[in-house]
């Protein structure tokens, strides 16, 4: 008798509980109204340009034909990708992406650090600042624009650098359409264009060490470079460890306008990369299926490298990206 | 500071400053090849011949470039997208921004890793190719418009000014009656005008320089962007690379060198020019979102 008189109680709390917490999630939801107003162009935008496009991610699945849509195309399951990495173009490609990536890495991710450690030594400040504005100025240029320069610096019939040698030498190097050069080539553009821009985060880091550090290390008789090696370096230690962290975790991704630009024919065995394959397969040779499935491969590894990359961060002490 | 300045250079100083001075001259050569190359006068201009001083001094270059219908034609696209774009993106981010910046707001956080997501995964080139397809925005401006409209990088940074923001003014214009909208405009968006200065410079350097986008979406070249055309001019008319020439038949009269190398220039003209009086807004900009890519 108690039993079942506790168990009405409880049903009828239960009851009158939930119509309140849906009531009062509407009830805010209502007054915030002003809000999603605002928001609706910014979260239509998302829903239509960057989630529905993951619906097409199913093509990779499909036998994609233009003419029967993505439902009615016939369903083949993993086939594109078995076809994929069955084909010994696939390890040239994801080779391709490592070795750029890599020199990248070993070449391109000192240069901003030291580029600041050095602008930090300097004590006349007009020096500093017009410096600083030229080391800057590139990386708000186009690809366009720094390949075209690129061009005029090195190919045979207008580069400056072949003029040169003509004039020296009597001869031109094609540059432009070696090989051996091309890594190197487009990792040094990287470098022309962003590596003065990367200093800003790291003389900023510099620039919240407490001058009274340097006073009292100069006073134990502390050099220039004691002072860079015992003082400045651990001021940007935690920066240096995010970004390469997150350097690391985006080893999947080139620059897909810079490589598009610097790529010819006689290239293209070391120039071609995921997203230059995906384009040239899946937008202008029509081959959709296999042009989704690299860039879903691609994402996948991007986005695992990426969690791990953020992982990693936290467990260094950091706060992460997400 | 001044005692510091009035210290004699040390041997380690000039090693220093020489090298800075070094890596600023190869920032600056390519600029300063072309602009010579492109200011010659195509009478005196010889081909294979290396000057870094121009012996005689020519705008035709420049003339020409500016009296032909496609440079005309992709330059008022260019502005266009430009103009129209920057517009909407500060409209798009601002306000979604401002409703991120709400604790209170249900499904916030949904919101706001549905964003961080699209920073971590992207489903690849064709997948948005065929969405724009299938919109029949193909060949429209509004397709590099509308694919840019927002970003997850300027969202985030936008929102961590906002929340900087002090809270006190918002709390008194409720108290004046000002609804979220009122607030919005009256009180938000005149605190976060140094946001908006850099990110005004921001998304209109994006949609002047946007080149992958104009590649793949806009096919005819009456649509073309500035960035479109010179890359044709500049590079697929060039005796290294294998493509189709985009030299029309009048260019024959004039040295292509000095056109190609005019179109260059124009093309970097604008952020040229503005650049130095800006620069400030550029580096504030980056350092807004501290360490967040």
């Amino acid at each position: 008798m108690k039993n079942t008189v506790l168990d009405t109680n409880t049903e009828i709390t239960i009851r009158s509980k939930k119509p309140t917490k849906l009531h009062s999630l509407w009830k805010q939801i209502v007054k915030h109204r002003y809000f999603y107003l605002l928001m609706l162009p910014g979260i239509l935008f998302f829903l239509i340009f960057k989630y529905a496009p993951m619906w097409g991610l199913i093509i990779a699945f499909k036998d994609y034909s233009p003419f029967l849509g993505i439902m009615g195309s016939p369903w083949v399951g993993f086939k594109h990708f078995i076809d994929l990495f069955t084909y010994d173009y696939f390890y040239t490609l994801l080779r391709n992406t490592l070795v750029i990536n890599f020199l990248s890495l070993i070449l391109y991710f000192p240069v901003p650090i030291i580029l600041a450690l050095l602008l930090n030594e300097v004590r006349h400040e007009v020096f500093k600042r017009v410096n600083q504005s030229i080391i800057y100025l590139p990386h708000f240029l186009s690809w366009v624009v720094v390949a075209g320069l690129t061009f005029f610096m090195l190919s045979t019939d207008v580069g400056a650098i072949n003029k040169l040698l003509n004039a020296w030498f009597g001869n031109t190097f094609p540059f432009l359409s070696n090989e051996n050069l091309f890594w190197v080539i487009v990792t040094f553009q990287s470098i022309w264009k962003d590596a003065g821009w990367g200093t800003i985060i790291f003389l900023a880091a510099i620039a919240g060490v407490n001058p009274s550090l340097y006073e009292a290390a100069v006073m134990d008789g502390a050099n220039r470079w004691r002072q860079i090696w015992h003082i400045t370096l651990p001021a940007i230690r935690h920066v240096i460890i995010i970004l390469l962290i997150l350097r690391l975790g985006s080893m999947m991704d080139v620059g897909f306008e810079q490589i598009i630009l610097m790529l010819n024919p006689l290239v293209m065995e070391v120039g071609d990369v995921f997203d230059t394959y995906a384009y040239t397969q899946g937008i202008l040779r029509g081959d959709t299926s296999i042009g989704v499935a690299v860039g879903m491969f691609k994402g996948i590894i991007g986005l695992i490298m990426i969690l791990g990359a953020n992982w990693l961060t936290k467990k260094f002490g950091n706060e992460g990206l997400m | 500071m001044s005692s510091v300045t009035k210290k004699r250079l040390t041997f380690g100083d000039y090693i220093i400053y020489s090298t800075i001075a070094l890596i600023s001259m190869i920032c600056l050569v390519p600029f300063l090849y072309v602009v010579s190359v492109s200011l010659t006068d195509p009478e005196v201009y010889v081909p294979f011949q290396f000057n870094l001083i121009p012996e005689k001094f020519s705008l035709s270059s420049y003339a020409y470039l500016l009296s032909t219908n496609s440079f005309l034609m992709a330059l008022k696209n260019t502005i266009y997208i430009t103009v129209v774009g920057t517009i909407l993106n500060l409209v798009v981010t601002f306000t979604m921004a401002y409703g991120l910046t709400r604790k209170t707001l249900p499904g916030r956080k949904i919101i706001f890793y549905a964003v961080i997501f699209t920073l971590v995964f992207n489903p690849g080139i064709v997948p948005n190719f065929l969405l724009v397809q299938n919109l029949g925005l193909i060949n429209s401006h509004w397709s590099l418009i509308l694919v840019s409209l927002t970003n997850a990088w300027s969202l985030i940074v936008v929102k961590s000014f906002m929340d900087s923001l002090p809270p006190e003014l918002e709390e008194a214009a409720r108290i004046d009656g000002c609804n979220d909208i009122g607030v919005f405009f009256r009180i938000i968006i005149p605190l976060s005008m140094p946001a908006i200065a850099t990110f005004t410079l921001f998304f209109a350097v994006a949609h002047w320089n946007t080149y992958f986008n104009a590649l793949i979406y806009l096919t005819d070249s009456s649509k073309w962007t500035l960035q479109m055309l010179i890359k044709t001019l500049v590079i697929d008319s060039g005796s290294d690379a294998v493509g189709q020439a985009g030299a029309t038949p009048e260019q024959a009269t004039l040295p292509q060198e000095t056109i190609r190398m005019a179109s260059i220039v124009l093309s970097m003209l604008p952020i040229l020019v503005v650049y130095p009086f800006l620069q400030k807004y550029f580096a504030k900009g980056v350092m807004l979102g501290s360490v967040k890519e």
